[in-house]
């Protein structure tokens, strides 16, 4: 099974060759069957390989990791590049997520999408999607990870502006399709930073097979530290646009103009992960690289508490949403800056249950709602849709990180990691985040399910639970957020007995900076960490409370907002991101547009212009000669040709007398001059 | 007493006679026959060359041209007949259809 993993990307793409070329003229139904059995395959067979490899014997550094080679794609001579695969703990994770969380995506679509015109091209892009981020997940090298990195930003791209004859933001005037060039550009600045970080790797270590780099990397010498910072820093940067980290996060907001399997997908469980699942690849370059790791800590930190407070104000329900994936990214990082990578691909694990979750909730809630997505005209839609609600509100407490449910466990990991590393300012910074995060969370529950309905008496009436077709995919997340996080309980919970099978199983892919994995452990303070968890559990608790308190009244939420003034107006606003990207960045980019353009009319045109009036005026002297000195020879030959015919042909006069009379003169001419001559 | 110059003598003037006819008679049957003065003016030519200087060449030339001429006569006529059926004229002036 492990030597067929390179079957598993292919699977899925198998789907997107029937779907999209005989997709059209299919049933809707073979379309979705064809669609979800072939995400069934791979997760089945993605199931097998990942047993297989916890059978067998890891090796010397205790890990277990099974590659394999295709054959060479491009054999250079500064580097080789194979068509590598290869699977390890790191990369078993993102494997069953990816293909475990997809199949019930793809289930959920056929539901949600059964009223779209186009639904096999729907499930063509997302087959690619699942194709491509399977490439990512198992490639074996940067480069084909390359591959699947653009194969999935592309995939988003034309799944964001899968509506692309409709608008989307009426704020900025945005259409589907515009937001889903917002995403690829935004996207590509970072995916410009990632190729030059690869191709420096490429130049220095003369490899690009992860595990080779990593070996070369610890043994690179303090020469190379310079070096490896700013190649860290590169594909951070890349990670970044793909992850949706500030800078480069305004592209995720504007994403759900896709479908909503499409977000919760694409930009909440699988492909806006890969960043940190890329870093947590690169946790042997990061570990020679302590100021790249600062940088990510403080930019995930960063990103977690600006994210959460943006989601306080947006009203609408898929971008309360989206503001919380950026946050939760941010933690991921942040958990990676700190070198708690198990606690952050735990929590990317946990993440993905309850955010798919919350996205198809969403979607279900849309798809009741006969397409409204702003939450301040919904409102009691618990009695209406009773297991959307439920399943919803599992995952917002996983979300808010309540005791027992997934988010807690991880969320809890990362802020202890941080913690014990030393990083109290990212451990306060996350802890308020998780504040916040439990704020807008029961804010969202509140608006949309609690209270009365603000939509009107007849959009009431339509109201109605969606079919079982979505609501199955939901009541396996719930299951998957409630537990999903029990295969990660820390010691202290367990009085004493190590059952943290997820950290066992992921650490030895990991290399952290102090060289060995047990570092945290050592400074285990049990008092300590409890206290922590409590502290932690009291700010999630109190913004639960506090958002149950400001939206049970009807004027509260007003007045806090007219309280805070220009405040609320900076949060409502995004903080004027958008906006100050336009005036720092776009506007001195097109006036450099408009400076090139002069240049081009003037000086290239003009260069061009001027080579083609010389050109006319040779050619004008270059004809003159041809008329008057060419045709003027090859004319007066003709001409004299003409004329000494018309002299000479007086001459034959035809008659024969005349001629004779010519000749005998001559005769008489020639006997004249030999006789006088001789 | 008569010798050979005398007969070329009679024999220029003979040839004279056929160049006039030749060149200025305007019924192409009398330049024919003068055609043929000319060539008789040539054959005693031959034949008084033959006597002056001893040798029989002079002879054997005239009897070829003889038969020569009968051959071109033959021809002439031939071809002047023919003109005359399609011009019904035997007036040279009239036959100049190869004028340039």
């Amino acid at each position: 099974m492990l030597d067929l993993i390179w079957l598993i990307p292919l699977i899925p793409l198998t789907g997107v060759l029937i779907n999209g070329f005989f997709g059209r003229r299919m049933p809707l139904k073979t379309v979705g069957v064809i669609a979800c059995a072939t995400v069934l395959i791979a997760f089945l067979l993605s199931v097998g390989a990942v047993v297989q490899l916890a059978g067998s014997e890891p090796n010397p550094d205790g890990l277990r990791i099974h590659e394999l080679s295709l054959g060479d794609w491009m054999p250079l001579d500064a580097v080789s590049v194979p068509w590598e695969f290869s699977l390890d703990p790191l990369g078993s994770v993102l494997l069953l997520v990816v293909t475990g969380v997809g199949f019930l995506i793809h289930v959920y679509s056929i539901g949600y999408m059964a009223h779209e015109k186009d639904y096999a091209r729907f499930f063509t892009y997302l087959n690619l999607f699942m194709g491509m981020m399977l490439t990512l997940v198992l490639a074996g090298n940067m480069m084909v990870m390359f591959v699947g990195w653009e194969g999935v930003g592309l995939c988003s791209y034309l799944l964001i502006g899968f509506y692309y004859d409709k608008p989307f933001d009426l704020r900025t005037g945005l259409t589907c399709a515009d937001a889903g060039r917002k995403a690829f550009i935004t996207n590509r600045i970072g995916d410009f930073a990632f190729l030059i970080g690869v191709l420096y790797l490429a130049i220095n270590f003369g490899t690009l097979t992860f595990s080779e780099i990593s070996e070369r990397v610890a043994h690179a010498g303090p020469g190379a530290h310079g070096l490896l910072v700013g190649v860290g820093i590169l594909l951070f940067l890349g990670a970044c646009g793909k992850s949706a980290q500030i800078p480069l996060y305004v592209w995720l907001p504007d994403a759900m103009a896709g479908p909503t399997p499409v977000s919760a997908l694409i930009h909440a469980a699988t492909m806006v992960t890969a960043g940190v699942y890329m870093v947590a690849r690169m946790s042997a370059l990061y570990a020679q690289a302590p100021e790249a790791m600062a940088v990510i800590a403080a930019v995930g930190a960063l990103t977690a508490i600006f994210a959460a407070i943006m989601g306080t104000a947006a009203t609408d329900i898929k971008k309360v949403l989206a503001y919380s994936t950026v946050s939760q990214l941010g933690y991921m990082f942040a958990a990676c800056g700190v070198g708690a990578y198990v606690a952050g691909i735990f929590h990317l694990m946990t993440h993905a249950f309850f955010k798919a979750l919350l996205f198809l909730g969403a979607g279900s809630v849309i798809h009741g709602m006969n397409g409204e997505q702003d939450i301040r005209k919904m409102g009691g839609l618990k009695k209406k849709m009773p297991r959307t609600y439920w399943t919803f509100l599992v995952a917002t407490l996983a979300i808010a990180g309540i005791p027992g449910l997934a988010g807690f466990f991880s969320k809890d990991e990362i802020l202890w990691g941080a913690w014990s590393s030393g990083n109290k300012i990212v451990w306060l910074t996350l802890a308020a985040a998780a504040g916040v995060t439990a704020f807008y969370m029961f804010r969202l529950v509140y608006l949309t399910f609690w209270g009365t309905f603000r939509g009107g008496d007849e959009a009431e009436s339509k109201v109605h639970e969606s079919n079982s077709l979505m609501t199955v995919p939901l009541m396996v997340l719930a299951v998957l957020a409630a537990v999903g996080g029990w295969i990660g309980i820390p010691k202290l919970l367990t009085f004493g007995k190590d059952i943290n099978l997820f950290h066992h199983w992921l650490a030895p892919a990991i290399s952290l900076p102090h060289g060995d994995g047990h570092g945290v452990e050592a400074s285990h303070s049990a008092g300590l960490e409890f206290g922590l968890m409590a502290v932690a559990v009291g700010i999630a608790v109190f913004g639960i409370l506090l958002a149950l308190h400001v939206y049970k009244s009807s004027t509260l939420p007003q007045k806090i907002a007219d309280t805070l003034g220009p405040v609320y107006k900076l949060v409502r606003n995004l903080f004027w991101v958008d906006e100050l990207y336009k005036f720092a960045i776009l506007k001195p980019f097109y006036a450099a547009c408009r400076g090139f353009r002069w240049v081009d009319i003037h000086v290239v045109d003009g260069l061009v212009n001027g080579t083609r009036n010389a050109t006319l005026g040779l050619s004008y002297i270059s004809n003159l000669h041809d008329r008057i000195v060419v045709d003027g020879l090859v004319n007066l030959t003709g001409w004299v040709t003409t004329w000494l015919h018309r002299m000479l042909s007086r001459v034959q006069t035809g008659m024969i007398q005349t001629y004779l009379s010519v000749m005998l003169l001559g005769v008489f001419i020639l006997i004249a001059y030999y006789t006088l001559a001789g | 007493m008569l010798t050979p110059t005398h007969v070329m003598i009679f024999s220029l003037v003979l040839f004279g006679v056929g160049v006039f006819g030749v060149l200025t008679r305007r019924n192409i049957i009398i330049v024919l026959m003068s055609l043929e003065l000319i060539l008789n003016a040539a054959n005693l030519n031959f034949v008084a060359f033959s006597w002056a200087h001893p040798s029989i060449h002079g002879q054997v030339f005239a009897l070829f041209v003889i038969c020569v001429a009968a051959g071109e006569v033959a021809v002439g006529l031939a071809i002047l007949i023919t003109l005359f059926r399609n011009r019904n004229s035997v007036n040279i002036d009239e036959f100049h259809l190869m004028k340039g």
